[in-house]
């Protein structure tokens, strides 16, 4: 409970006394770069695989005369937009992303990084934290738009290329039935996740105390976190919104 | 000037300081010393503000630190300049960078004022030319250098170094120390420096405290360190073996 209770308090510190916008401006466009683009890479390689298997997998579960075969692409469409694509992405984003900030939090802090900046009197959570956190609820939501695209792009280059659905039936498939409310739903989910991830690793991190095994251990400890409480959030968030 | 009125400090129970009271004087080089774990870093940790002492004072020029107003608070903390054992320098940040890192945050003044004083603080630690290269391609020496010009940026009249030449080799050591020293006698800053060094305290000391086990045991001059008459404080001075037979050597003479 006094984890819980620290770590509302480390959350209230990123809203005290600030620094100037054009300093917060420039980090944040920083971090964006160092949590956002740099992520792009390991997403989209992960989503397309990830829908090029939920698509033959999916296949493969539906061989049925009295089920169309473009269902398999409507099949691939809402699980990529409501669970694979937010929920998959931020987890992964959760092991590249939580880690770094959190080793690079615990390192600052043990390299007395975090001192040598309160002692300018300035608000060190505030100033290394909050852009991390904004920049992950910035750029997160865009991460997994372009995984769901991806994912989708995945279904159909493995179902058109092994023959297990025709292109036609596929195009098809991914615009029956669709729902638009799912769109803002996939894009609700890794808003919080973002938050939840840049808080929960930046914790971990700022508090690191010893040496580089703690280091280590706190990198662990906050995608361990990150990720139990994206699952928490994940149920909770379908409850709430579907 | 900085004065402290019996700070204490306790963890888990444990007492870490017990009631330090002291002044440490302007254009001077005040120097803690004692063995490891006597509690001279959570000292200057309490003088700077990084630990809140358990009870105690600490006035910097009259104005009490820990009982003033957040601005006031603020004010002391930009006067202060500190350098960390480890140097403590950004590592995304380019030596010039860091060194301009506190005008970026504190300061309104233009873009060529600062560029201005970052190559003179560079210039006076003798880092000229150094300023595009990161801390991971530079030396510990000069890591403590870039610490020292990062320091001294914003014209600080409270200078902090904790171990300043631990870490390096003894002609670097020297260096490190005769530059605090020049500067601190240059510009009329009260330095406070965190040693275990007997060089640094016979080159560079003018006022002394000596800790042990959290308690002050010993408070005076540079010439009166071997005459302390204070056990604890004469084997920790003569455990160096260079020391031992000076000291020898002058009592046979």
């Amino acid at each position: 409970m006094s984890v819980i209770g620290k770590y509302f308090i480390f959350l209230g510190s990123l809203f005290g006394k600030g620094e100037k916008l054009s300093v917060y401006w420039r980090r944040f466009m920083e971090e964006s770069v160092g949590i956002g683009v740099s992520s792009i890479f390991i997403v989209a390689i992960v989503s397309t695989f990830i829908g090029a298997v939920s698509c033959i997998q999916t296949a493969y579960n539906l061989v049925s005369p009295i089920i169309p075969v473009s269902t398999v692409a409507l099949i691939v469409r809402d699980m990529q937009i409501l669970e694979l694509a937010p929920t998959i992405t931020c987890i992964v984003l959760a092991g590249k992303v939580g880690s770094n900030i959190a080793s690079e939090l615990g390192t600052m802090r043990i390299t007395e990084q975090i001192d040598a900046l309160e002692v300018m009197g300035i608000n060190s959570s505030s100033y290394l934290v909050l852009p991390k956190v904004l920049a992950a609820m910035f750029t997160f939501p865009m991460l997994v738009i372009l995984a769901a695209f991806l994912g989708i792009f995945g279904g159909y280059l493995a179902g058109t290329l092994t023959g297990v659905i025709t292109e036609r039936d596929y195009l098809y498939g991914i615009r029956d039935s669709f729902v638009p409310y799912n769109l803002f739903f996939m894009c609700v989910k890794p808003f919080v996740f973002g938050f939840l991830i840049a808080t929960i690793s930046s914790f971990q991190g700022f508090f690191t105390q010893g040496g580089a095994l703690e280091v280590g251990r706190s990198s662990t400890q906050a995608v361990t976190n990150s990720c139990i409480s994206i699952l928490i959030a994940d149920y909770l968030l379908a409850q709430l919104l579907l | 000037m900085i004065e402290i009125k019996d700070i204490a400090k306790a963890f888990n129970g444990k007492e870490v300081l017990k009631g330090i009271t002291s002044t440490f004087r302007e254009g001077e080089t005040n120097l803690i010393i004692g063995g490891s774990g006597t509690g001279k870093s959570v000292l200057l940790k309490t003088m700077i503000g990084l630990i809140k002492p358990d009870r105690g004072s600490v006035f910097y020029s009259g104005r009490d630190f820990y009982n003033s107003d957040k601005d006031t608070r603020q004010a002391i903390r930009r006067e202060m300049g500190v350098l960390f054992q480890g140097g403590a320098l950004f590592d995304s940040q380019t030596v010039e960078e860091n060194v301009r890192f506190p005008l970026d945050m504190l300061t309104d003044i233009s873009a060529s004022e600062k560029k201005e004083r970052v190559e003179f603080c560079l210039q006076r630690v003798g880092l000229e030319g150094t300023g595009k290269r990161m801390p991971s391609e530079i030396s510990g020496g000069m890591k403590k250098r870039v610490g020292i010009a990062r320091a001294i940026v914003m014209n600080p009249r409270y200078l902090f170094c904790d171990e300043p030449n631990s870490g390096l080799d003894p002609l670097t050591s020297v260096k490190i120390d005769e530059l605090i020293k020049e500067i601190t006698e240059e510009y009329k800053i009260t330095t406070v420096i965190i040693t275990h060094d007997m060089n640094s305290v016979m080159e560079i000391g003018q006022n002394i405290i000596f800790l042990y086990q959290g308690d002050k045991l010993w408070e005076g001059l540079n010439a009166d360190i071997t005459n302390t008459g204070v056990p604890e404080m004469n084997e920790f001075i003569f455990a160096n073996k260079l020391l031992r037979d000076a000291a020898k050597e002058n009592a046979n003479k």
